[in-house]
């Protein structure tokens, strides 16, 4: 059976010209040597059966889009008699370079002007006889849509293929292999210096989305996803925890301990009671939280991602969002500034500042550390997992409640438009370098914050000299003192007062702050908290330092992202003000209520 | 063959894309995901409570509200 291959530009109503010329008998069939479907149908023309296949649409025969690379593919591998190469006559100019590459390819060819009715109204005028001349194949005029033109099309087409024109295959595949050639060298070299995540095999990105985006179980599947790397980074951090803890312990009694009657007093203590114990106290974390980074960057480079935005879209709209915030909201778990600086995809400003003004709720890595350390002092251990699950719902809940309050502000009609990658495996040495990452981001946090932090909360509790250490003579005294009337309502005492102070820097100054406030660290800190407070108590500071300003960095970028003083105020202000009424709601309400 | 909105094909079924009324910034892009004249596209699938459609037009997967789908007419094949 002889075969006539339909090429041309995408735009030129091709597909539509394939339709008029076969009817309805087209079909989606697999050919050689190419990967995707195209459509092929079986006409009669004069006495003989023919087939045509209509190829993807190109722009250049020697490109290498992925249409392009199947269009030189198919003509390599699979035997074609005729060209039928579609223009479209309104923009012949642009078209007519990819013409005379496909005429000179030493295949019978036989060129189709369509939209021919469109380029006559616009006055275009074209002369058949030199046309086909110039291009050495006859030309045709047709217009697709209406079908002006077919029958001549058609009796050209049956006359071309009656000629039975020699094919030089020789020439034809030189020409394409120069191109495959081009390739094979080209994917050569990234092999040997370029190494790229491995993609998943189409179909089985097919398979995996239907389960994942499944109407009903997409979304329940989400949180169990969601629930799951918790429980992971859990169930592996907490040993980790306890033996980093277990280090920094032995090095102190072994190495430090011993100074004590080295260095005079206050340089002993403000060295290892304040510095070592502070920064240990959050050290001990750092497992904890590479862990969890590295289970972020698992989901992120899964492509997950966007079809956590599908899943959410729905919702997000009827708050004024779209799938994309949420996404930023999951991202500002791991840390709120990048979170922030990757709204900068949102074009609507209203959208762009409502999905900021919510990503300083979304319970983030820093914050985790507090949380992890009161639930586990303060709760039973099958408490404490769903205290701290409330506290995931809870920034959840306040995000979309804010959202909810300033959508009519803020709200925005942008369209969405997000490409669903195919699913991916991270390479180790893309997921080692994250962690490292990390680690190195801690590090540089800590010795920019925690250690001026700490350095200025033992200072706080130690001055003036001569006074009780953390006593109301102190500095911190005179400061907790002063804000007491304003936090004693919420439950929070005044040791607790100098901590959250210090928690708008940094929330990784926190437990650093309290161990150094206390004198204590590790399990006698954790000991010592179950005299200083009760759940109620606990459960309030833990709300209160969820939901007022996160840090000074995330305000920094906030200022910078969104170029307004007057919104970053309103964010500092509304973030305090949720905090405290929210913490003075649930501490009055369960003291109301007995407990 | 008839003409409908890009929102309103069935699910699973194939459509050719005969006009894309789409402003200006989002027609743009649009066409730099593949979305033109001609090109066939298909409805995989719809998200739960009037949420967004996933749409494959050649290998490429996107997802579009159906708000913003409403702009792309299609010829619903079969």
């Amino acid at each position: 059976m002889k075969r006539i291959a339909l090429l041309g530009m995408p735009n030129t109503g091709k597909s539509t010209f394939f339709n008029r010329l076969t009817g309805a008998s087209a079909r989606i069939g697999n050919w050689p040597g190419i990967t995707v479907d195209l459509l092929g149908a079986k006409i009669l023309l004069g006495p003989e059966i023919i087939e045509v296949v209509d190829l993807p649409g190109l722009y250049d025969l020697h490109g290498f889009a992925e249409d392009e690379q199947v269009v030189r593919r198919f003509l390599r591998n699979n035997p074609v008699d005729l060209l039928c190469i579609i223009v479209n006559a309104t923009q012949i100019d642009q078209q007519l370079p990819l013409t005379l590459q496909l005429c000179q390819l030493g295949l019978p060819a036989i060129v189709v002007l369509n939209m021919i009715d469109e380029a006559e109204r616009l006055g275009i005028r074209i002369d058949a006889a030199t046309l086909a001349a110039g291009l050495g194949c006859p030309v045709c005029f047709v217009s697709a849509k209406y079908g002006r033109g077919f029958p001549e099309t058609r009796e050209q087409l049956r006359q071309m293929l009656s000629l039975n024109p020699p094919v030089d295959h020789a020439a034809l595949q030189a020409e394409l292999a120069k191109d495959e050639a081009l390739l094979a060298k080209a994917e050569k070299l990234i092999a040997r210096a370029v190494t790229l995540p491995r993609v998943l095999e189409y179909g089985l990105t097919e398979r995996i989305d239907r389960i994942a985006l499944h109407p009903l179980f997409g979304i329940p599947l989400f949180f169990l996803a969601l629930f799951g790397l918790f429980q992971a980074v859990y169930t592996i951090g907490g040993p980790l925890q306890n033996s980093v803890a277990w280090l920094l312990e032995g090095f102190r009694s072994l190495a430090l301990t011993p100074l004590q009657t080295v260095l005079p007093g206050w340089l002993y203590g403000l060295l290892v009671e304040g510095v070592y114990d502070g920064v240990g106290t959050v050290a001990s974390f750092v497992p904890v939280i590479v862990l969890f980074f590295l289970g972020m960057a698992l989901v992120e480079d899964s492509g997950y991602l966007s079809r956590i935005a599908f899943l959410m879209d729905a919702l997000m709209a009827r708050l004024g969002l779209d799938g994309r915030s949420f996404v930023m909201l999951l991202m500002g778990f791991g840390c709120n500034v990048p979170a922030l600086m990757g709204t900068r995809i949102m074009r609507s400003r209203g959208l762009r500042l409502l999905t900021m003004l919510i990503i300083p709720f979304s319970l983030c890595s820093a914050r985790l550390q507090v949380f992890v350390f009161l639930t586990t002092a303060l709760f039973s251990p099958a408490q404490a997992p769903l205290v701290l699950f409330a506290l995931y719902v809870l920034s959840f809940l306040t995000a979309f409640g804010t959202a909810l309050l300033f959508k009519r502000r803020l709200g925005s009609n942008e369209p969405l438009l997000i490409e669903l990658p195919p699913y991916r495996l991270p390479t180790l040495k893309q997921v080692a370098l994250r962690g490292w990452h990390e680690v190195y981001h801690f590090l540089n946090r800590a010795s920019r914050f925690i250690i001026t932090g700490v350095v200025m909360i033992w200072l706080l509790t130690h001055l003036p000299p001569g006074a009780a250490v953390g006593s109301s003579e102190t500095l911190a005294g005179w400061f907790g003192g002063w804000l007491e009337p304003l936090l004693k309502p919420i439950g929070i005492d005044q040791h607790m007062a100098i901590v959250l102070l210090f928690g708008f820097v940094a929330k990784e100054i926190v437990l650093g702050a309290m161990a150094v406030v206390y004198g204590l660290e590790g399990d006698a800190l954790a000991h010592l908290m179950t005299q200083q407070m009760d759940g109620v108590q606990a459960f309030s500071l833990m709300l209160f330092t969820l939901i007022y300003t996160p840090c000074l960095s995330t305000m920094a970028t906030l200022r910078s992202e969104a170029k307004s003083l007057a919104f970053t105020g309103v964010s500092i202000v509304w973030s305090l003000g949720l905090a405290w009424w929210l913490s003075f709601l649930f501490y009055q309400g369960a003291r109301w209520l007995g407990y | 063959m008839s003409m409908v909105r890009l929102s309103d094909l069935p699910v699973g079924q194939y459509g050719i894309i005969e006009d894309l009324e789409a402003e200006e910034p989002f027609r743009l892009r649009l066409q730099a995901l593949g979305f033109r004249i001609g090109k066939e596209v298909r409805l995989i699938r719809q998200a739960l409570f009037g949420g967004p459609l996933q749409i494959r037009i050649g290998s490429v997967n996107v997802i579009l509200r159906r708000r913003d789908a409403a702009f792309i007419h299609v010829w619903a094949g079969e």
